[in-house]
């Protein structure tokens, strides 16, 4: 019986999400105000059916409702209450509906703090968000319900949650990288409803970008996440593959990230409008393909979903509508808008332009390197390549370098018009020293040149340099250090704050790639073995008993130069109930390097097969993408937004913007 | 002119959408083998019923087919029957490739299941499945009287792809070895 | 003031969600990693071992190299690698002997011919199409004239305003 509330609500959902998407934009349209007041209860109403369908689906699980098809084969009466609560995520029906419940959270989210904007706009982007979202429950009643039974003959007893879920870094990654991929519709939303009401001006970028660098934000730690989870799962020292289902993530952040850049120069400037709404389209279309691929089957991938056909024509559909839809509408509405400003070649303008080009160049790029294995084998009848890591690193890597020297230049110069003399000015001194510290500073840590060590430090160099020289510009003339850091304002800053982080996130790749060494031995207890500067001693293994695997666990002593680091236990797990076994790497984090061990196979003799690896800086990478997401949460704090008073499309758009080329902090962010 | 420039992300959309609509039907896990063509290569490996060496010149001269098993694999378990019926039928010699596995478990495998095979090469350390392109067991080569491979299927047998793609391909090797 | 603290609540709280909310339906077959202990004489040795091991691809596995699979036929790529290795084959020469065995399927990095020209200089192609468009829109735009970098009366007002706000501070 309760299932069916479930599989109620959850039509319910779909009939909500159909008024929202009809009729408070036909109001918007017609000028009904009434249709117009319907857009925000119509939000909380699909919310709470969507989060009804949500908690149904959570009841069926613990109560062990094994006539569900969905529970019976993701739960079992053994699992763990807190597993079958989580297991609620654990498959393809049910994290499809925490995706739409996500959907429903953001235009709740909108609903209630957009009291700024004008109802009409409001309802506009309500409306196409409830669009998709009656896209998403028709999805999950036509092709994927999670309240499909099985009955009569219901089984025992369910199937059990895969091993994999059970685990921490695996429990968080995907939520939020849902969270981030699914807060791109608001983005989108917003475009598109300027789009419908033709008036795309400056207040729509503003009301745009705290969405747009909140959802950027939470994207950025959903994919460090699961850099992370890669990393100490996978037991071999990779935090990046560049699988199919990765890179759409991938693109996705890229094309996000263009867009909070490109949303500032529209929001300030005025100009580049009808590229800021193609980017807002474009990174809602890569979250979009990112679900088709992964729950059609579409790729080879290290992630599975059981592939269905019938589920990625139905995606690909809703994708060519909604998609193909927009972009049909940008291509009709986009020459009314006209950018108002103007700007000289070398100008704030112009390289943040650059920077978009070359975010979306890279964007286009992984998504030619993760397509191509299809259409090749389209095209020439069967034949199979593989495009992999190797190829995906040659292009990206270049094409992040140049976007840094960009990057640098954009923070600096000015709207309207820089000099290149006071680019020079600045900025030669910057590029001076991090050239030379990049060739110092590898070299006298390593005792060894590496051409890409120094050029990757003398990259994350320019940008920290650049970072502060362009604060120490801003406060020169301020009473004290402190005083002038006060006098800045809180969206350059956070602007600064993510800019530092993406220099964290570079050295650090950059430099693990290149620095990270390992060794596979065979010792026997009581043997060791040197690496790097460190030396492992293998005490042995001991037999333990876990809850429900038993496992051989090694001792180590690791010593720096004599001295005692730490002792570390990798283990070797047999699962009783599947007999899989399992390797338990043991780390030891640090700022500066991990070091870890994975255990191999006991040999005849009694000793063991072991691999021993030295990460030096791996860390920065989540670091440094946990204060580039800082930045951007910062960024959202910036008074500035919540300043906007109630105020008519018309008012804001006639505001003069005042941002003259000579200001100081207070009105720079980028 | 400059209005129909905004057309082109909607017709770039369009074609990659075609494309992925092409995909959806494609299957990105049929692996050709590029070995299709070529000799089967040189081994002296034992026999797993005697560990008697053998090499390739102890193979048929006619049309046989090369199964690669392995007494862990289930699949092949589940094509066995198949390959008996046809071995009692006379159909073709096979000969295996027992791939990866220990001898004792392979012979206590071939006792409780039957062995379809003529004999079975024993290939403990996989280094023959390597030079054969093997994946994974069970797999099925058809090599022609010269000792060149023909036709490979990857994967189990049923009743379906014998019929349809075992059998045909097999008469056409055949009928040629006989003009 | 209080709707931005409810904001701010708000984004603390879909973080938190989104950090302390469960699974998904995406996991990876998690390929347990490989440990073998070849021995190697010099480091360039292991560093090409691991090299090679990362650009080929695990032909049984969905999709990972040689290095993230445990079992099977990668274990005996991987020791066949490093067989050859030490038989003093060079890296062409172990490229030819996967490629003849299974194909352009097990090279991550596509060898580059015809068919893969698009796939290598697309990114190419991309970007100088890219640097064009920036080039005409800078040729496109207009150079600030006196006038237009000067403030006008109203923006002075504004500015004046806003500098007495400042030291007001």
């Amino acid at each position: 019986m309760v299932p069916e509330l479930g599989q109620f609500a959850l039509i319910l959902s779909f009939c909500l999400c159909a008024l929202l998407g009809t009729l408070p934009l036909i109001g918007a349209g017609t000028g009904n105000q009434l249709w117009i007041s319907l857009a925000r209860p119509l939000t909380a109403g699909v919310f709470v059916f969507l989060s009804l369908c949500l908690l149904i689906l959570a009841y069926s699980f613990v109560t062990d409702d094994f006539s569900v098809q969905f529970v019976a084969q993701h739960s079992n009466s053994l699992l763990p209450i807190q597993y079958k609560i989580t297991a609620v995520w654990g498959g393809h029906e049910g994290s499809f509906l925490f995706w739409t419940w996500m959907l429903a959270l953001w235009m709740l989210a909108v609903s209630l703090f957009s009291k700024a904007m004008p109802d009409d706009f409001v309802a506009r982007v309500l409306g196409i968000m409830g669009l998709i979202g009656a896209g998403y429950t028709l999805f999950m009643i036509a092709t994927s319900n999670p309240f499909d039974r099985v009955l009569p003959l219901s089984p025992v007893d369910g199937a059990d949650l895969n091993s994999a879920l059970q685990d921490i870094g695996f429990i968080i990654h995907p939520p939020s990288l849902y969270m981030g991929y699914v807060g791109f519709s608001v983005v989108f939303a917003f475009a598109i409803a300027a789009l419908l009401s033709g008036r795309l001006d400056s207040a729509w970028a503003r009301w745009s970008r705290p969405w747009a660098n909140a959802a950027w934000a939470i994207l950025t730690i959903g994919i460090a996440l699961g850099s992370w989870w890669a990393y100490y799962e996978l037991g071999w020292g990779g935090w990046w593959a560049w699988d199919p289902v990765e890179n759409p993530p991938m693109i996705n952040w890229l094309l996000g990230t263009a867009l909070i850049h490109s949303l500032a120069v529209t929001e300030k400037r005025g100009v580049f409008k009808s590229w800021t709404v193609l980017l807002a389209i474009m990174a809602f279309a890569a979250s979009l393909l990112g679900t088709f691929i992964t729950r059609s089957g579409l790729l080879t991938s290290v992630h599975a979903f059981a592939s269905d056909p019938t589920r990625g024509v139905y995606i690909l559909g809703f994708l060519g509508l909604v998609i193909g839809g927009s972009l049909l509408l940008f291509a009709l509405r986009a020459p009314l808008m006209k950018s108002e400003f103007g700007f000289a070649s070398v100008s704030r303008e112009v390289f943040l332009l650059a920077n978009n080009i070359i975010l979306v160049v890279a964007s286009a790029a992984i998504l030619l390197g993760t397509l191509y294995p299809m259409v090749y084998q389209a095209v020439s009848g069967g034949e199979l390549i593989s495009v992999g890591p190797p190829y995906f690193n040659t292009i990206f890597v270049p094409l992040m370098s140049l976007l840094v020297i960009f990057l640098v230049l954009g923070a600096i110069s000015r709207w309207k018009k820089t000099s290149v003399t006071y680019l020079k000015q600045q900025l030669l001194i910057v590029a001076a020293a991090s050239v030379v510290l990049g060739l110092i500073l590898p070299l006298a840590l390593t005792l060894e040149f590496n051409v890409g060590a120094s050029i990757a430090t003398a990259l994350g160099l320019w940008i920290v340099l650049g970072i502060v020289q362009d604060i120490r510009l801003k406060i020169a003339n301020k009473p004290s250090v402190l005083a002038g850091l006060r006098s800045l304002a809180v969206a350059y800053l956070g602007m600064q704050i993510a800019h530092f982080g993406f220099a964290v996130i570079l050295l650090g790749a950059a430099l693990t790639s290149i620095y990270s060494i390992e060794k596979s031995v065979l010792l026997s207890p009581g043997q060791s073995v040197d690496l790097g500067n460190y030396h492992f001693q293998f005490d042995g293994t001991e037999h333990l008993s876990g809850p429900n695997y038993e496992a051989e666990r090694a001792t180590f002593q690791v010593l720096r130069d004599g001295e005692f680091v730490r002792e570390l236990h990798p283990e070797k797990r047999v699962y009783t109930a599947s007999m899989s076994p399992s390797t338990e790497m043991a780390i030891d984090a640090g700022f500066t390097r991990d070091l870890f061990i994975t255990l191999g196979e006991e040999r005849e003799s009694g000793a063991w097969s072991m691999s021993i690896y030295i990460k030096p800086l791996v860390r920065w990478v989540w670091l440094g993408s946990i204060i580039m997401a800082l930045g951007a949460i910062v960024a959202v704090l910036d008074k500035r937004y919540r300043r906007l008073k109630v105020k008519t499309l018309a008012q804001a758009a006639s505001e003069p913007e005042f941002r003259p080329g000579v200001s100081g902090g207070q009105t720079v962010s980028g | 002119m400059s209005r129909m420039k905004l057309f082109i992300p909607v017709f770039i959309f369009m074609v990659m959408a075609v494309m992925l609509w092409r995909g959806l039907y494609l299957d990105p896990r049929t692996l050709p083998s590029v070995l299709i063509d070529k000799p089967l290569p040189d081994f002296e490996l034992p026999r797993v019923e005697d560990e008697a060496l053998i090499s390739k010149a102890d193979l048929p001269d006619e049309p046989f087919l090369l199964n690669v098993w392995g007494s862990y694999c289930l699949p092949c378990l589940q094509e066995n029957p198949i390959l008996m019926a046809a071995k009692e039928a006379g159909v073709v010699p096979i000969v295996g490739v027992n791939y990866k596995d220990k001898l004792n478990l392979a012979r206590l495998w071939m006792d409780d299941n039957g062995s379809p095979f003529d004999f079975s090469i024993m290939d403990a350390d996989g280094r023959l499945g390597i030079n054969l392109g093997v994946y994974g067991a069970p797999e099925t080569f058809i090599v022609d009287g010269n000792g060149v491979i023909r036709y490979k299927h990857i994967g189990v047998i049923d009743y379906k792809t014998w019929d349809e793609e075992i059998m045909p391909a097999l008469a056409a090797v055949k009928a040629e070895a006989t003009l | 003031m209080r709707r931005m603290s409810a904001l701010v609540r708000l984004l603390c709280l879909s973080l938190l969600l989104s950090l302390g909310a469960a699974a998904t339906g995406m996991w990876p077959q998690v390929a347990v990693a490989a440990v073998d202990a070849f021995e190697f004489e010099t480091d360039e040795q292991q560093r090409r071992f691991r090299q090679m091991s990362d650009d080929f691809r695990c032909p049984m596995c969905q999709n990972t190299s040689l290095t993230g699979s445990s079992g099977g036929v990668a274990e005996d790529l991987r020791r066949e690698i490093y067989l050859m290795i030490m038989d003093g084959k060079t890296d062409e020469e172990i490229e030819q002997f996967m490629l003849e065995r299974y194909g352009d399927f097990i090279f991550y990095r596509p060898r580059l011919t015809v068919e893969t020209l698009l796939l290598w200089f697309g990114p190419l192609l991309f970007l100088v199409l890219g640097g064009w468009i920036i080039l005409g829109i800078i040729r496109r735009a207009q150079p600030m004239t006196q006038e237009q970098v000067a403030l006008n009366d109203e923006e002075q007002q504004r500015l004046k305003a806003l500098l007495d706000n400042v030291k007001r501070d």
